[in-house]
Protein backbone atom coordinates (compact mmCIF):
# COMPACT_ATOMS: atom_id res chain seq x y z
CA UNK A 1 0.00 0.00 0.00
CA UNK A 2 1.40 3.37 -1.32
CA UNK A 3 1.99 6.05 1.48
CA UNK A 4 -0.48 8.20 -0.32
CA UNK A 5 -3.25 5.69 -0.34
CA UNK A 6 -3.03 5.56 3.40
CA UNK A 7 -3.86 9.14 3.79
CA UNK A 8 -6.89 9.17 1.56
CA UNK A 9 -10.18 9.44 3.03
CA UNK A 10 -11.93 6.60 0.76
CA UNK A 11 -15.46 6.88 -0.32
CA UNK A 12 -17.38 10.12 0.34
CA UNK A 13 -14.83 12.50 -2.35
CA UNK A 14 -16.77 11.55 -5.35
CA UNK A 15 -20.61 12.62 -3.77
CA UNK A 16 -22.09 15.65 -3.87
CA UNK A 17 -22.06 18.01 -0.79
CA UNK A 18 -25.84 18.77 -0.48
CA UNK A 19 -26.51 14.47 -0.99
CA UNK A 20 -24.01 13.99 2.16
CA UNK A 21 -25.43 16.71 4.61
CA UNK A 22 -28.97 15.30 3.16
CA UNK A 23 -27.38 11.90 4.66
CA UNK A 24 -25.86 13.20 7.50
CA UNK A 25 -29.11 14.99 9.08
CA UNK A 26 -31.53 12.20 8.11
CA UNK A 27 -28.52 9.25 10.06
CA UNK A 28 -29.14 11.27 13.67
CA UNK A 29 -32.92 11.05 12.76
CA UNK A 30 -33.13 8.14 12.50
CA UNK A 31 -30.95 6.92 15.13
CA UNK A 32 -33.76 8.57 17.38
CA UNK A 33 -36.67 7.13 15.54
CA UNK A 34 -35.41 3.36 15.22
CA UNK A 35 -34.98 4.25 19.47
CA UNK A 36 -38.44 5.28 19.91
CA UNK A 37 -39.32 1.35 17.55
CA UNK A 38 -37.35 -0.47 20.07
CA UNK A 39 -39.42 1.59 23.19
CA UNK A 40 -42.46 2.84 22.19
CA UNK A 41 -43.54 3.62 25.61
CA UNK A 42 -42.44 7.26 25.84
CA UNK A 43 -45.13 7.65 22.88
CA UNK A 44 -47.81 6.50 25.14
CA UNK A 45 -47.19 8.74 28.11
CA UNK A 46 -47.20 11.94 25.92
CA UNK A 47 -50.57 10.89 24.88
CA UNK A 48 -52.17 11.54 28.80
CA UNK A 49 -51.57 15.53 28.38
CA UNK A 50 -53.35 16.78 26.03
CA UNK A 51 -56.10 14.00 26.57
CA UNK A 52 -56.56 15.84 30.13
CA UNK A 53 -56.88 19.48 28.74
CA UNK A 54 -59.21 18.24 25.59
CA UNK A 55 -61.37 16.13 27.79
CA UNK A 56 -61.56 18.26 30.99
CA UNK A 57 -60.31 21.63 30.53
CA UNK A 58 -61.83 22.04 27.23
CA UNK A 59 -65.58 20.37 28.16
CA UNK A 60 -65.94 22.42 31.17
CA UNK A 61 -64.77 25.63 29.56
CA UNK A 62 -67.15 25.10 26.59
CA UNK A 63 -69.65 25.66 29.72
CA UNK A 64 -68.49 28.50 30.86
CA UNK A 65 -68.71 30.59 27.76
CA UNK A 66 -66.58 32.99 29.23
CA UNK A 67 -64.09 33.53 26.17
CA UNK A 68 -64.90 35.37 23.37
CA UNK A 69 -64.03 33.42 20.54
CA UNK A 70 -66.33 34.91 17.66
CA UNK A 71 -68.29 32.28 15.59
CA UNK A 72 -66.18 29.47 16.72
CA UNK A 73 -66.90 27.08 19.36
CA UNK A 74 -64.57 27.20 22.76
CA UNK A 75 -63.68 22.94 21.93
CA UNK A 76 -62.85 24.13 18.40
CA UNK A 77 -61.10 27.42 19.10
CA UNK A 78 -58.66 25.42 21.88
CA UNK A 79 -57.81 22.62 19.95
CA UNK A 80 -54.93 23.89 17.52
CA UNK A 81 -53.71 25.79 20.88
CA UNK A 82 -54.16 22.19 22.79
CA UNK A 83 -51.95 20.77 19.72
CA UNK A 84 -49.31 23.53 19.65
CA UNK A 85 -49.01 23.05 23.46
CA UNK A 86 -48.45 19.49 23.54
CA UNK A 87 -45.68 20.31 20.83
CA UNK A 88 -44.33 22.46 23.28
CA UNK A 89 -44.38 20.39 25.86
CA UNK A 90 -43.02 17.59 23.87
CA UNK A 91 -39.92 19.28 22.76
CA UNK A 92 -38.79 21.90 25.14
CA UNK A 93 -37.33 18.96 27.27
CA UNK A 94 -35.28 17.11 24.26
CA UNK A 95 -32.37 18.75 25.09
CA UNK A 96 -31.80 16.50 28.37
CA UNK A 97 -31.56 13.52 25.42
CA UNK A 98 -27.93 15.47 24.64
CA UNK A 99 -27.04 15.95 27.94
CA UNK A 100 -27.87 12.12 28.88
CA UNK A 101 -25.80 11.11 25.85
CA UNK A 102 -23.13 13.34 26.55
CA UNK A 103 -22.55 11.72 29.47
CA UNK A 104 -22.85 8.55 28.26
CA UNK A 105 -20.31 9.16 25.53
CA UNK A 106 -22.75 9.10 22.84
CA UNK A 107 -22.27 12.94 21.43
CA UNK A 108 -18.76 12.46 21.06
CA UNK A 109 -19.18 9.95 18.37
CA UNK A 110 -21.60 12.40 16.54
CA UNK A 111 -18.45 14.92 17.14
CA UNK A 112 -15.68 13.69 15.93
CA UNK A 113 -17.55 12.65 11.94
CA UNK A 114 -17.59 14.81 9.42
CA UNK A 115 -20.99 15.63 9.97
CA UNK A 116 -21.56 19.43 9.35
CA UNK A 117 -22.55 20.55 13.30
CA UNK A 118 -25.94 22.30 11.60
CA UNK A 119 -26.38 18.87 10.14
CA UNK A 120 -25.96 17.46 14.07
CA UNK A 121 -28.40 19.79 15.28
CA UNK A 122 -31.34 19.88 12.50
CA UNK A 123 -31.05 15.79 13.02
CA UNK A 124 -32.24 16.45 16.70
CA UNK A 125 -34.57 19.19 15.63
CA UNK A 126 -36.29 16.29 12.69
CA UNK A 127 -36.51 13.36 14.89
CA UNK A 128 -38.43 15.69 17.42
CA UNK A 129 -40.93 16.44 14.85
CA UNK A 130 -41.48 12.69 14.37
CA UNK A 131 -42.60 12.35 18.18
CA UNK A 132 -44.88 15.43 17.47
CA UNK A 133 -46.45 14.17 14.11
CA UNK A 134 -47.51 11.38 16.71
CA UNK A 135 -49.15 13.85 18.86
CA UNK A 136 -50.72 15.79 16.01
CA UNK A 137 -52.97 12.30 15.05
CA UNK A 138 -53.72 11.78 18.60
CA UNK A 139 -54.61 15.04 18.93
CA UNK A 140 -56.74 14.87 15.69
CA UNK A 141 -58.23 11.80 16.60
CA UNK A 142 -59.39 12.62 20.35
CA UNK A 143 -60.66 16.20 18.79
CA UNK A 144 -62.79 14.04 15.79
CA UNK A 145 -64.71 12.17 18.73
CA UNK A 146 -65.13 15.18 20.71
CA UNK A 147 -66.61 16.74 17.60
CA UNK A 148 -65.01 19.19 16.48
CA UNK A 149 -65.23 20.42 13.48
CA UNK A 150 -61.64 19.67 11.33
CA UNK A 151 -60.31 20.42 8.09
CA UNK A 152 -58.80 17.33 6.46
CA UNK A 153 -58.48 18.00 2.83
CA UNK A 154 -55.19 18.01 1.67
CA UNK A 155 -54.37 21.43 1.59
CA UNK A 156 -55.00 22.40 5.58
CA UNK A 157 -53.51 19.27 6.36
CA UNK A 158 -50.28 19.48 4.71
CA UNK A 159 -49.92 23.39 6.25
CA UNK A 160 -50.72 21.64 10.08
CA UNK A 161 -48.55 19.42 9.74
CA UNK A 162 -45.82 22.00 8.17
CA UNK A 163 -46.76 24.09 11.78
CA UNK A 164 -46.40 21.19 13.85
CA UNK A 165 -42.87 20.25 12.57
CA UNK A 166 -42.16 24.38 12.57
CA UNK A 167 -42.94 24.82 16.31
CA UNK A 168 -41.45 21.41 16.56
CA UNK A 169 -38.27 21.94 15.65
CA UNK A 170 -38.17 25.50 16.83
CA UNK A 171 -38.60 24.01 20.75
CA UNK A 172 -36.49 21.07 20.53
CA UNK A 173 -33.02 23.43 19.29
CA UNK A 174 -34.06 26.26 21.87
CA UNK A 175 -33.76 23.03 24.24
CA UNK A 176 -30.78 22.03 22.88
CA UNK A 177 -28.92 25.16 23.02
CA UNK A 178 -30.21 25.70 26.96
CA UNK A 179 -28.55 22.23 27.08
CA UNK A 180 -25.09 23.36 25.68
CA UNK A 181 -25.70 26.67 28.22
CA UNK A 182 -25.95 25.02 31.82
CA UNK A 183 -25.01 21.12 30.69
CA UNK A 184 -26.32 19.23 33.48
CA UNK A 185 -29.42 17.43 34.17
CA UNK A 186 -30.59 19.17 36.72
CA UNK A 187 -30.05 22.52 36.38
CA UNK A 188 -31.91 22.01 32.88
CA UNK A 189 -34.85 20.45 34.25
CA UNK A 190 -35.49 23.61 36.57
CA UNK A 191 -34.69 25.92 33.20
CA UNK A 192 -37.50 23.74 31.26
CA UNK A 193 -39.83 24.11 34.11
CA UNK A 194 -39.69 27.90 34.29
CA UNK A 195 -39.96 28.27 30.79
CA UNK A 196 -42.70 26.25 29.49
CA UNK A 197 -45.65 27.69 31.66
CA UNK A 198 -44.97 31.46 30.52
CA UNK A 199 -44.63 30.55 27.29
CA UNK A 200 -47.48 28.35 27.46
CA UNK A 201 -50.00 31.32 29.29
CA UNK A 202 -47.88 34.00 27.38
CA UNK A 203 -49.18 32.85 24.01
CA UNK A 204 -52.90 33.24 22.24
CA UNK A 205 -53.59 29.14 22.81
CA UNK A 206 -56.46 28.82 25.28
CA UNK A 207 -57.80 32.59 24.58
CA UNK A 208 -57.51 35.01 22.01
CA UNK A 209 -55.04 37.91 22.24
CA UNK A 210 -58.09 40.31 22.19
CA UNK A 211 -58.42 39.19 26.18
CA UNK A 212 -55.20 39.93 27.23
CA UNK A 213 -54.03 43.12 28.53
CA UNK A 214 -51.64 45.11 26.26
CA UNK A 215 -48.26 44.38 27.77
CA UNK A 216 -48.85 41.03 27.58
CA UNK A 217 -50.02 41.15 24.00
CA UNK A 218 -46.69 42.36 23.77
CA UNK A 219 -45.30 39.43 25.38
CA UNK A 220 -47.31 37.28 23.36
CA UNK A 221 -46.34 38.65 19.92
CA UNK A 222 -42.39 37.83 20.37
CA UNK A 223 -43.38 34.13 21.41
CA UNK A 224 -42.88 31.73 18.64
CA UNK A 225 -45.71 29.67 20.18
CA UNK A 226 -48.01 32.22 19.23
CA UNK A 227 -47.68 31.93 15.69
CA UNK A 228 -47.63 28.30 15.47
CA UNK A 229 -51.37 28.38 17.37
CA UNK A 230 -52.51 31.21 15.23
CA UNK A 231 -51.67 29.38 12.29
CA UNK A 232 -52.92 26.31 13.50
CA UNK A 233 -56.16 27.89 14.34
CA UNK A 234 -56.69 29.57 10.79
CA UNK A 235 -55.68 25.87 8.88
CA UNK A 236 -56.92 23.32 11.47
CA UNK A 237 -60.86 23.90 12.31
CA UNK A 238 -63.76 24.59 10.38
CA UNK A 239 -64.13 28.44 10.81
CA UNK A 240 -61.06 28.96 12.17
CA UNK A 241 -59.29 32.55 11.61
CA UNK A 242 -55.56 33.32 11.54
CA UNK A 243 -55.23 36.96 13.24
CA UNK A 244 -51.96 37.66 12.14
CA UNK A 245 -52.13 35.87 8.74
CA UNK A 246 -50.82 32.37 7.43
CA UNK A 247 -47.73 34.07 5.64
CA UNK A 248 -47.00 36.08 8.46
CA UNK A 249 -47.08 32.74 10.86
CA UNK A 250 -44.79 30.65 8.58
CA UNK A 251 -42.86 33.68 7.92
CA UNK A 252 -41.97 34.26 11.68
CA UNK A 253 -41.58 30.63 12.34
CA UNK A 254 -38.97 30.25 9.49
CA UNK A 255 -36.74 33.31 11.09
CA UNK A 256 -37.15 31.81 14.42
CA UNK A 257 -35.62 28.59 13.59
CA UNK A 258 -33.11 29.85 11.12
CA UNK A 259 -31.83 32.13 14.48
CA UNK A 260 -31.81 29.35 16.58
CA UNK A 261 -30.09 27.03 14.33
CA UNK A 262 -27.23 29.20 14.13
CA UNK A 263 -27.01 29.77 18.00
CA UNK A 264 -27.39 26.00 18.51
CA UNK A 265 -24.59 24.99 15.75
CA UNK A 266 -22.42 27.52 17.27
CA UNK A 267 -22.91 25.93 20.71
CA UNK A 268 -23.09 22.08 20.28
CA UNK A 269 -19.51 21.28 20.31
CA UNK A 270 -19.07 23.43 24.30
CA UNK A 271 -21.37 20.22 25.49
CA UNK A 272 -18.17 17.91 25.67
CA UNK A 273 -15.66 20.63 26.34
CA UNK B 1 -4.06 12.45 -3.76
CA UNK B 2 -7.48 13.79 -3.10
CA UNK B 3 -9.80 16.66 -3.16
CA UNK B 4 -9.32 17.31 0.42
CA UNK B 5 -5.34 16.82 0.58
CA UNK B 6 -5.41 19.09 -2.42
CA UNK B 7 -7.32 21.78 -1.44
CA UNK B 8 -5.93 22.10 2.47
CA UNK B 9 -2.31 21.43 0.58
CA UNK B 10 -1.74 25.42 0.65
CA UNK B 11 -3.30 26.56 3.76
CA UNK B 12 -1.32 25.00 5.74
CA UNK B 13 2.32 25.32 6.68
CA UNK B 14 2.80 21.47 8.22
CA UNK B 15 0.94 20.04 5.68
CA UNK B 16 2.85 19.72 2.78
CA UNK B 17 5.94 18.22 5.12
CA UNK B 18 3.27 15.96 6.99
CA UNK B 19 1.85 13.88 3.95
CA UNK B 20 5.60 13.59 2.48
CA UNK B 21 6.60 12.65 6.24
CA UNK B 22 6.29 9.57 7.82
CA UNK B 23 4.80 11.17 10.45
CA UNK B 24 1.05 10.42 10.92
CA UNK B 25 0.44 12.56 13.94
CA UNK B 26 2.75 15.41 14.44
CA UNK B 27 1.88 18.22 18.02
CA UNK B 28 3.54 21.45 18.67
CA UNK B 29 3.52 22.40 21.76
CA UNK B 30 0.11 21.48 22.50
CA UNK B 31 -1.09 23.56 25.65
CA UNK B 32 -4.86 23.11 27.49
CA UNK B 33 -5.73 25.11 30.20
CA UNK B 34 -9.33 25.02 32.14
CA UNK B 35 -9.05 28.42 33.99
CA UNK B 36 -5.84 28.50 36.47
CA UNK B 37 -5.79 24.61 35.85
CA UNK B 38 -3.00 23.75 32.88
CA UNK B 39 -4.11 20.36 32.05
CA UNK B 40 -1.90 19.55 28.97
CA UNK B 41 1.34 21.82 28.89
CA UNK B 42 3.49 22.84 25.66
CA UNK B 43 3.64 18.71 24.56
CA UNK B 44 5.43 18.15 21.46
CA UNK B 45 5.58 14.46 20.11
CA UNK B 46 5.70 12.57 16.62
CA UNK B 47 4.28 9.67 15.45
CA UNK B 48 5.06 7.22 12.71
CA UNK B 49 2.49 5.80 10.30
CA UNK B 50 1.46 2.58 10.72
CA UNK B 51 2.79 2.19 14.00
CA UNK B 52 1.07 2.00 17.51
CA UNK B 53 1.72 4.83 19.90
CA UNK B 54 0.67 4.19 23.68
CA UNK B 55 0.49 7.58 25.66
CA UNK B 56 0.48 6.29 28.98
CA UNK B 57 -0.10 8.16 32.49
CA UNK B 58 -2.55 7.86 35.60
CA UNK B 59 -5.82 9.16 36.06
CA UNK B 60 -5.85 12.86 35.42
CA UNK B 61 -2.42 13.30 33.79
CA UNK B 62 -3.94 14.99 30.64
CA UNK B 63 -4.10 11.82 28.31
CA UNK B 64 -7.68 12.57 27.99
CA UNK B 65 -7.23 16.14 26.86
CA UNK B 66 -4.68 15.71 24.75
CA UNK B 67 -6.68 13.00 22.74
CA UNK B 68 -9.57 15.19 22.49
CA UNK B 69 -7.53 18.36 20.90
CA UNK B 70 -5.50 15.52 18.78
CA UNK B 71 -9.67 14.39 17.66
CA UNK B 72 -10.72 18.13 17.25
CA UNK B 73 -13.31 18.12 20.18
CA UNK B 74 -11.35 20.55 21.87
CA UNK B 75 -9.73 23.20 20.54
CA UNK B 76 -6.02 23.76 22.01
CA UNK B 77 -5.25 27.00 24.19
CA UNK B 78 -1.78 27.14 22.65
CA UNK B 79 0.13 25.49 20.23
CA UNK B 80 -1.34 22.62 16.98
CA UNK B 81 -0.99 19.10 15.61
CA UNK B 82 -0.80 18.16 12.21
CA UNK B 83 -3.11 14.68 11.81
CA UNK B 84 -3.94 12.70 9.34
CA UNK B 85 -1.61 15.65 6.77
CA UNK B 86 -4.46 18.56 7.90
CA UNK B 87 -3.96 21.06 11.00
CA UNK B 88 -6.27 20.67 14.17
CA UNK B 89 -6.83 24.04 14.44
CA UNK B 90 -7.36 25.49 10.85
CA UNK B 91 -8.58 22.10 9.23
CA UNK B 92 -10.62 20.33 11.47
CA UNK B 93 -13.48 19.24 9.10
CA UNK B 94 -10.85 17.54 6.93
CA UNK B 95 -8.83 15.53 10.48
CA UNK B 96 -12.42 14.42 10.81
CA UNK B 97 -12.37 12.35 7.93
CA UNK B 98 -9.21 10.75 8.39
CA UNK B 99 -9.64 10.14 11.60
CA UNK B 100 -11.58 7.23 13.91
CA UNK B 101 -12.25 7.81 17.57
CA UNK B 102 -13.39 5.41 20.61
CA UNK B 103 -13.87 7.24 23.70
CA UNK B 104 -12.60 5.96 26.99
CA UNK B 105 -17.00 6.16 27.94
CA UNK B 106 -18.96 3.29 26.24
CA UNK B 107 -20.02 5.25 23.23
CA UNK B 108 -21.95 2.77 21.09
CA UNK B 109 -25.87 3.35 21.89
CA UNK B 110 -27.44 0.62 23.95
CA UNK B 111 -30.68 1.46 23.05
CA UNK B 112 -30.01 0.19 19.30
CA UNK B 113 -28.43 -3.09 18.08
CA UNK B 114 -25.41 -3.60 17.11
CA UNK B 115 -26.05 -3.57 13.73
CA UNK B 116 -28.03 0.01 13.94
CA UNK B 117 -24.94 1.56 15.15
CA UNK B 118 -22.99 0.80 12.35
CA UNK B 119 -25.73 1.64 9.87
CA UNK B 120 -25.73 5.34 11.63
CA UNK B 121 -22.23 5.74 11.49
CA UNK B 122 -22.20 4.93 8.21
CA UNK B 123 -24.33 7.31 7.43
CA UNK B 124 -22.98 10.16 9.00
CA UNK B 125 -19.53 9.96 7.79
CA UNK B 126 -21.60 9.40 3.94
CA UNK B 127 -20.40 6.10 2.94
CA UNK B 128 -22.71 5.43 -0.24
CA UNK B 129 -25.55 2.75 0.43
CA UNK B 130 -24.01 0.24 -1.88
CA UNK B 131 -20.71 0.08 -0.06
CA UNK B 132 -22.70 0.77 2.96
CA UNK B 133 -23.92 -3.30 3.81
CA UNK B 134 -20.79 -4.70 1.99
CA UNK B 135 -18.33 -3.15 4.84
CA UNK B 136 -20.93 -3.32 7.75
CA UNK B 137 -21.11 -7.20 7.11
CA UNK B 138 -16.69 -7.31 6.83
CA UNK B 139 -16.91 -5.24 10.35
CA UNK B 140 -19.52 -7.48 11.73
CA UNK B 141 -17.27 -10.41 10.79
CA UNK B 142 -13.57 -9.08 11.18
CA UNK B 143 -15.56 -8.10 14.80
CA UNK B 144 -17.05 -11.68 15.49
CA UNK B 145 -20.55 -10.16 16.38
CA UNK B 146 -23.02 -11.34 13.50
CA UNK B 147 -24.46 -13.49 15.34
CA UNK B 148 -25.33 -10.60 17.51
CA UNK B 149 -26.14 -7.63 15.51
CA UNK B 150 -29.71 -7.79 15.37
CA UNK B 151 -29.32 -7.46 19.21
CA UNK B 152 -30.26 -4.16 21.74
CA UNK B 153 -26.38 -3.27 22.40
CA UNK B 154 -27.69 -3.00 26.10
CA UNK B 155 -27.33 -6.31 26.03
CA UNK B 156 -23.84 -6.99 25.13
CA UNK B 157 -20.73 -7.73 27.16
CA UNK B 158 -17.75 -4.79 27.91
CA UNK B 159 -15.85 -6.65 25.62
CA UNK B 160 -18.67 -7.00 22.99
CA UNK B 161 -19.62 -3.25 22.93
CA UNK B 162 -15.93 -1.92 22.57
CA UNK B 163 -15.13 -4.20 19.70
CA UNK B 164 -18.58 -3.12 18.29
CA UNK B 165 -17.03 0.61 18.65
CA UNK B 166 -13.71 0.41 17.12
CA UNK B 167 -15.75 -1.58 13.84
CA UNK B 168 -17.95 2.03 14.01
CA UNK B 169 -14.85 3.52 14.69
CA UNK B 170 -12.90 1.97 10.98
CA UNK B 171 -16.25 2.03 8.88
CA UNK B 172 -14.83 4.70 6.52
CA UNK B 173 -10.95 3.72 6.90
CA UNK B 174 -9.29 6.14 8.73
CA UNK B 175 -5.79 6.64 8.71
CA UNK B 176 -5.15 7.25 12.21
CA UNK B 177 -7.45 5.46 14.78
CA UNK B 178 -7.35 7.11 18.71
CA UNK B 179 -8.51 4.66 21.23
CA UNK B 180 -8.67 6.06 24.90
CA UNK B 181 -8.32 3.55 27.14
CA UNK B 182 -9.72 0.35 25.50
CA UNK B 183 -9.54 -2.36 27.69
CA UNK B 184 -10.61 -0.20 30.81
CA UNK B 185 -12.77 -2.54 33.08
CA UNK B 186 -12.60 -5.42 30.53
CA UNK B 187 -12.03 -8.89 32.44
CA UNK B 188 -8.60 -10.65 30.88
CA UNK B 189 -10.17 -12.44 27.97
CA UNK B 190 -12.07 -9.77 26.97
CA UNK B 191 -8.98 -7.47 26.78
CA UNK B 192 -6.98 -10.10 25.11
CA UNK B 193 -9.55 -10.10 22.26
CA UNK B 194 -9.69 -6.29 21.95
CA UNK B 195 -5.38 -6.37 21.82
CA UNK B 196 -5.93 -9.14 19.03
CA UNK B 197 -7.92 -6.99 16.60
CA UNK B 198 -6.40 -3.67 17.32
CA UNK B 199 -3.55 -5.88 16.64
CA UNK B 200 -4.96 -6.81 13.21
CA UNK B 201 -6.05 -3.83 11.85
CA UNK B 202 -2.70 -2.48 12.25
CA UNK B 203 -1.35 -5.22 10.03
CA UNK B 204 -4.00 -5.65 7.75
CA UNK B 205 -5.43 -2.38 7.21
CA UNK B 206 -1.74 -0.44 8.33
CA UNK B 207 -3.97 1.63 10.57
CA UNK B 208 -1.76 4.07 12.73
CA UNK B 209 -3.08 3.88 16.50
CA UNK B 210 -2.79 6.49 19.46
CA UNK B 211 -4.47 5.19 22.36
CA UNK B 212 -3.74 6.34 25.93
CA UNK B 213 -3.83 3.87 28.64
CA UNK B 214 -2.62 3.12 32.29
CA UNK B 215 -1.93 -0.19 31.86
CA UNK B 216 1.16 -0.98 31.50
CA UNK B 217 0.69 -4.72 30.40
CA UNK B 218 -0.99 -3.12 27.43
CA UNK B 219 1.48 -0.74 26.74
CA UNK B 220 4.32 -3.54 26.29
CA UNK B 221 2.39 -5.55 24.54
CA UNK B 222 0.97 -3.51 21.86
CA UNK B 223 2.96 -0.25 21.78
CA UNK B 224 5.69 0.28 18.81
CA UNK B 225 6.62 3.62 21.72
CA UNK B 226 5.29 5.19 24.25
CA UNK B 227 5.49 8.62 25.79
CA UNK B 228 4.70 9.25 29.82
CA UNK B 229 2.66 12.17 30.62
CA UNK B 230 2.38 13.54 34.19
CA UNK B 231 0.85 16.34 35.33
CA UNK B 232 0.28 17.96 31.61
CA UNK B 233 3.68 17.32 30.83
CA UNK B 234 5.54 14.73 28.56
CA UNK B 235 8.01 13.68 31.07
CA UNK B 236 9.64 10.50 28.80
CA UNK B 237 9.39 9.49 25.52
CA UNK B 238 10.31 5.56 23.48
CA UNK B 239 11.05 2.42 22.61
CA UNK B 240 9.08 0.22 25.60
CA UNK B 241 12.13 -2.40 25.60
CA UNK B 242 14.61 0.48 25.36
CA UNK B 243 12.94 2.39 28.59
CA UNK B 244 12.95 -0.60 30.25
CA UNK B 245 16.40 -2.37 29.82
CA UNK B 246 17.92 1.60 30.68
CA UNK B 247 16.65 0.54 34.22
CA UNK B 248 18.17 -3.01 34.28
CA UNK B 249 16.91 -6.61 33.22
CA UNK B 250 13.92 -6.88 35.48
CA UNK B 251 12.51 -3.50 35.00
CA UNK B 252 8.71 -2.96 33.78
CA UNK B 253 7.37 0.36 32.76
CA UNK B 254 5.43 0.70 35.88
CA UNK B 255 9.09 1.00 37.51
CA UNK B 256 10.03 3.68 34.19
CA UNK B 257 7.30 5.77 35.31
CA UNK B 258 8.05 5.62 39.31
CA UNK B 259 12.04 6.71 38.25
CA UNK B 260 11.49 9.38 36.27
CA UNK B 261 8.65 11.17 37.66
CA UNK B 262 8.73 9.67 41.16
CA UNK B 263 5.40 9.07 41.26
CA UNK B 264 3.38 5.68 40.89
CA UNK B 265 0.88 5.55 38.00
CA UNK B 266 -1.98 3.72 39.92
CA UNK B 267 -2.05 5.90 42.70
CA UNK B 268 -1.90 9.64 41.53
CA UNK B 269 -5.20 10.92 39.79
CA UNK B 270 -7.95 13.48 40.61
CA UNK B 271 -11.33 12.43 42.04
CA UNK B 272 -13.48 13.06 39.10
CA UNK B 273 -11.23 10.99 36.42
CA UNK B 274 -11.50 7.97 38.76
CA UNK B 275 -15.04 8.84 39.10
CA UNK B 276 -15.32 8.46 35.42
CA UNK B 277 -13.06 5.03 35.32
CA UNK B 278 -15.32 3.67 37.90
CA UNK B 279 -18.21 4.25 36.00
CA UNK B 280 -17.26 3.08 32.62
CA UNK B 281 -15.74 0.03 34.61
CA UNK B 282 -19.28 -0.60 36.20
CA UNK B 283 -20.85 -0.27 32.89
CA UNK B 284 -18.55 -2.48 31.00
CA UNK B 285 -18.97 -5.02 33.94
Amino acid sequence: MSSERELRPVVWVEIGKPIDFARQTFAVAEADVRKLIHDPVELFTRMVQPILWLLIFGEVFSRVRAIPTGELRYLDFMTPGILAQSVLFGSIFYGISLIWERDLGIVNKFLVSPAPRLALVLGRGLSSTVRSLCQMVLVFVLAGLLGVRLRLAIGPLAGVIAAVMLGSAIFATFSLIAACIVKSRERFMGIGQVLTMPLFFASNAIYPLSLMPRWLRGVSAANPLSYQVDALRGLMVVGGKSTFGIGVDFAAMFFVLALLLAVATKLYPRIVQ
Amino acid sequence: MDRHTEKAAPQSEHTESAATAPQAVQAFGLTRRFGQLTAVDHVSFAVARGSIFGLLGPNGAGKSTLIKMLTTLLPPSEGTAVVGGFDIAREPESVRRVIGYVSQMLSADGELTGYENLLVSAKLYGIPRAERRRRIARALEFMELQDVASRLVSHYSGGMIRRLEIAQSMLHRPSVLFLDEPTVGLDPAAKHAVWKRIQDLREQLQTTIFMTTHDMEEADRLCDRVAFLHRGSLVLEGVPRDLKAGLGPQASLDDVFLHSTGASIAEEGALRDVIRTRITTRRVG
